[in-house]
């Protein structure tokens, strides 16, 4: 075991996966919370829904279209003078999570649209025909009713932030893809390569399993 | 009292206005339960959305208690529609909420009771629609009838005047749909609540209605008491929904008439004269003899009715007819 991971130096590791751990949990709790907005506004202004607007609809449509064909390395680049605004630096974990809000939010905005419409029109009919406001009709059946998928989002959303949180290693971003770069690609370093991939993997597992209970918890139909 | 004054709706198709409702004026009284019946695109569902607005009309004016809604604002709307409950075919509850937050939910949107106010209420109902036990138990739980139940509490939370029923009894097997309708009835009976009810059923419609509409192609092509629709159809849509419901095949009738000798005619009775042992005098008393070609005995809500296909050779017609119609019997002559 010694001779097989000599390059290994596993405090280097822990600290790669909190880093890592640090980027998916805030560049996750940033996509949500700008995402889902985004997301709900995507399908109240869609067609034949609540506040149909097709041209704001058109606009915000295009906008989280475009973040979301850019390939991320991309716009992990593009975003570096945004970055330099708003955090100071574009290294390190702080530096990475404005480029993964950037591609995580767009992205989970179009899985929360999609939940949303997974939604029985007759019960927004219904919450409309006892008096709701707007407001009311989203805060107490819309988004109650589309819970699931929205948790459902959530997870998908997770993983794609650790695929791009490794990413972000190649500009200097910090965590295991960091270090996979910098160890297992750049100095040949094999073994380092493998034990963060095993570790990536093991994490999207756990996000799978943890946001599919989610889902079935929540789950009444 | 809700009263159409020439209402109409069209939806905009690709450019073009698709009428689904011609001008419309027609009187809702308090306190009745109004059935509106029609094929599917007939214009029923729009016309029972108007009420409480959630299609808006394309022109003319919708007035409960004489007030015109069409003219409401936001808030005026919202606190209109909480008067005005609502069911569904497909019950439309919320699958993430209990039995007990279905029925509280319209009271918490309202944001004008108290927890308590809300609590009680919610007992009160659940004891009304016989659901207690299933307080706490979520909408995929329960069979299509409970369901039901659940959407009428719901919909009778904040205390309505009216109540607008949209195919309700329509995804429900046989003998859910009566204790339903028995539930509608009793409510209409007991809390005076206009129900206005929209089925393509004609039974649903001769259990638990005191008028009905009946409307083909985005008009009102026929309306009066149930008793006179039901027994007496005029509009040819109108008699293909009740020989439906009688299961009467047209065809096969007009064949058997065919074969009948003499004259026939077909009597309706109607209430009391249903249970007179009359048939048997007037042939004694005139000498005609007769056969009975079809026959129907059952009731439209409370009053009983029978309607009888009789064929009649011999003796003395006219008096026949005359005794039939001094004992109450609506006589037509068939052929």
């Amino acid at each position: 075991m010694e001779d097989l991971l000599t390059n290994v130096d596993w405090t280097e590791i822990g600290w790669a996966s909190w880093d890592t751990l640090v980027m998916v949990g805030l560049s996750l709790l940033f996509s949500v919370l700008i995402g889902l907005p985004i997301g709900v506004l995507l399908f109240l202004t869609g067609k034949r829904q609540l506040l149909e607007q097709p041209m704001a609809y058109a606009v915000l449509s295009f906008v989280v279209n475009i973040l979301r064909s850019v390939p991320f390395i991309i716009l992990l680049i593009v975003m570096i003078p945004v970055t330099v605004m708003i955090i100071g630096t574009s290294l390190g974990v702080a530096g990475a999570i404005p480029p993964l809000v950037a591609g995580g939010a767009p992205f989970f905005a179009r899985l929360v649209e999609t939940a949303l419409r997974e939604v029985d029109r007759g019960i927004i009919e219904a919450t409309q025909a006892m008096g709701a406001s707007v407001r009311q009709i989203i805060t107490g059946a819309l988004l109650p009713e589309a819970l699931p998928g929205i948790i459902a989002g959530i997870t998908v959303t997770a993983i794609t932030l650790v695929s791009y949180a490794a990413m972000s290693g190649v500009v200097g971003g910090g965590g295991l893809g960091d270090l996979a770069i910098r160890f297992g690609y750049q100095r040949f370093q094999t073994d380092v390569m493998v034990i963060t991939v095993a570790l990536l993997v093991i994490f999207v597992q756990l996000l799978q399993m943890a946001g599919d209970r989610l889902v079935l918890y929540f789950s009444r139909r | 009292m809700i009263e159409f004054d020439q209402i109409q709706k069209s939806f905009q198709v690709g450019g073009r206005a698709i009428p689904a409702l011609h001008p419309t004026s027609m009187t809702i009284e308090t306190g009745e339960v109004f059935g509106i019946v029609g094929h599917s695109g007939a214009g029923k569902s729009t016309l029972v959305r108007l009420i409480n607005l959630l299609e808006r009309p394309s022109g003319g004016r919708i007035l409960i208690d004489g007030e015109d809604v069409t003219g409401y604002d936001a808030g005026e709307l919202r606190a209109f529609r909480r008067k005005v409950g609502m069911i569904f075919q497909h019950f439309n509850l919320l699958s993430s909420k209990t039995v007990t937050d279905n029925i509280a939910f319209p009271m918490k949107l309202a944001g004008i009771y108290s927890a308590a106010e809300i609590h009680a209420r919610v007992e009160e109902l659940l004891a009304r629609v016989g659901l207690t036990d299933h307080a706490r138990k979520y909408p995929s739980q329960l069979s299509g009838g409970q369901k039901q139940r659940v959407g009428i509490a719901r919909a009778l939370a904040c205390r309505p005047t009216i109540l607008l029923c949209d195919e309700a009894t329509s995804a429900l097997d046989p003998q859910t749909t009566q204790s339903v309708l028995r539930l509608l009835g009793d409510i209409n009976r007991e809390l005076g609540l206009t129900i206005v009810l929209i089925t393509h059923e004609m039974d649903v419609v001769r259990r638990v209605c005191d008028r009905v509409a009946v409307m083909d192609a985005g008009e009102v092509v026929e309306m009066g008491s149930v008793t006179d629709v039901f027994l007496h159809p005029k509009h040819p849509t109108t008699r293909d929904f009740v020989f439906e419901s009688e299961h009467i095949d047209q065809k096969e009738m007009q064949q058997d008439l065919g074969r009948a000798q003499g004259r026939i005619l077909r009597l309706t009775f109607r209430g009391e004269s249903t249970y007179k042992p009359l048939l048997g005098r007037v042939a004694r008393e005139s000498g005609v003899d007769f056969s009975i070609l079809s026959g129907r005995i059952d009731h439209i809500k409370e009053t009983p009715y029978g309607q009888l296909t009789l064929s009649l050779i011999g003796g003395d017609l006219d008096l026949a007819m005359t005794a039939l119609e001094t004992a109450d019997v609506h006589v037509e002559v068939v052929r």
